[in-house]
């Protein structure tokens, strides 16, 4: 039986070549950019859901009358399927290469602040709620400023690029701190 | 390459029911990339700003070049639009800065953590419930952000050709030789520390 890491099958290997990936994600870009005339994105589509989601809690007017929520009306359009479509494709790469489980509290993470699956969700959700956040900030996370943006040499996008991983780097700093190899001494 | 332009430009963009099809395959194509490339995983998100693990610039910055340099060439043949966003530079220095540190918190980010989810991580499905709550409170603070944080450093649409005076061929020149460079240092650097 073969492992996933090291099938010999292409669809069934867990991990593929990261040079690869990045190029399948650059044509991905080309075809959006040709059919869709459109910029890869998520989290715009990804605020109409969350006003859409947010109208049982706080009544439809309150979202209705939101000028931000004026401009990103939750619709099934383009981006809206385009989420979909990840789910699809992140569901069918672990289903083929047969590395779909349940995870909960991921290893890194309970290797620094222990196995309390509470603690873990909750910095999960607050981490999302930083994310999006930061996303709606910038007008755009990893995929709509991070690689959309910069590869049409945004000065936005780059910006973005630089500062998202300038802070992610401190702030390894501070969770993980200098983190010894393992190991090492 | 003028009968390859003619070509290109015979078939039309796709509208009507076939768009939803094309949206939701678009999007297929991309979560199952995000989730074989190993950044749907925690682990290696965290470990590339722990510098334990550079699967994510890898990625990113082939993306960036490959993907650059095709949109580079449709643009100048005239088959596709460049779509770039303001460069509200304050916004975004902030906006970056919050988005650094939820990505380490949560592990992934929204692409990437929408791929995890349907991988089987409720870690990252209670993240994206946080994004939404995220989303919420961001439309609620907009008219104060959009007053006094959006208009500082407001550039307008602004691409790096513009800023520099250097054309983007040269920009994508300089990126495609940087990456590589930083790849086989980065390469170099992993076979040592796995010996």
């Amino acid at each position: 039986m073969n492992s996933p890491e090291s099938n010999p099958c292409l669809l069934r290997r867990a991990r593929w070549n990261p040079y690869a990936v990045g190029t399948g994600l650059g044509l991905l870009c080309w075809t959006v950019f040709y059919f869709v005339d459109k910029p890869l994105g998520v989290t715009t589509a990804l605020t109409g859901l969350a006003g859409a989601c947010a109208k049982p809690f706080t009544g439809g007017d309150v979202i209705a009358a939101n000028a931000y929520f004026k401009q990103h009306v939750f619709k099934w359009d383009y981006g809206m399927l385009f989420l979909v479509g990840i789910a699809l494709g992140g569901l069918l790469s672990a289903l083929l290469a047969r590395t779909w489980r349940v995870e909960t509290v991921p290893e890194v993470w309970r290797e620094r602040f222990g196995s309390s699956t509470a603690r873990s969700l909750g910095a999960a959700f607050i981490g999302g709620v930083l994310i999006m956040f930061g996303a709606r900030l910038a007008d755009g996370c990893t995929s709509g400023n991070g690689i959309s943006g910069s590869l049409q040499l945004a000065v936005g996008g780059w910006t973005f690029f630089i500062t998202l991983f300038a802070s992610g780097i401190v702030t390894c700093l501070v969770l993980f701190g200098r983190g010894r190899k393992e190991g090492g001494s | 390459m003028n009968a390859l332009i003619s070509f290109a430009a015979a078939v039309p963009p796709i509208a009507g029911p076939s768009a939803v099809v094309a949206a939701v395959l678009l999007g297929t194509v991309f979560g199952f990339l995000l989730h074989r490339g190993g950044v749907a995983c925690h682990a290696v998100i965290v470990n590339q700003f722990r510098f334990r693990d550079f699967t994510v610039l890898k990625i990113m910055l082939t993306a960036i070049v490959v993907g650059g340099i095709g949109v580079l060439v449709l643009n100048s043949a005239g088959l596709a639009n460049y779509h770039i966003k303001a460069a509200n530079l304050l916004g975004i220095v902030l906006g970056g800065g919050v988005f650094g540190i939820g990505m380490v918190v949560l592990g992934y980010c929204p692409g990437t953590a929408i791929a995890a989810a349907a991988g089987g991580s409720v870690h990252a499905v209670v993240g994206l419930v946080g994004a939404l709550v995220g989303g919420v409170l961001y439309a609620f603070s907009f008219p104060w952000i959009s007053a006094k944080i959006l208009p500082v450093g407001a550039l307008g649409k602004v691409r790096l050709p513009d800023v520099t005076g250097v054309p983007a061929w040269i920009w994508f020149a300089g990126l495609a030789v940087g990456a590589v460079l930083l790849f086989r240092l980065i390469e170099r650097h992993e076979r040592s520390s796995s010996s």
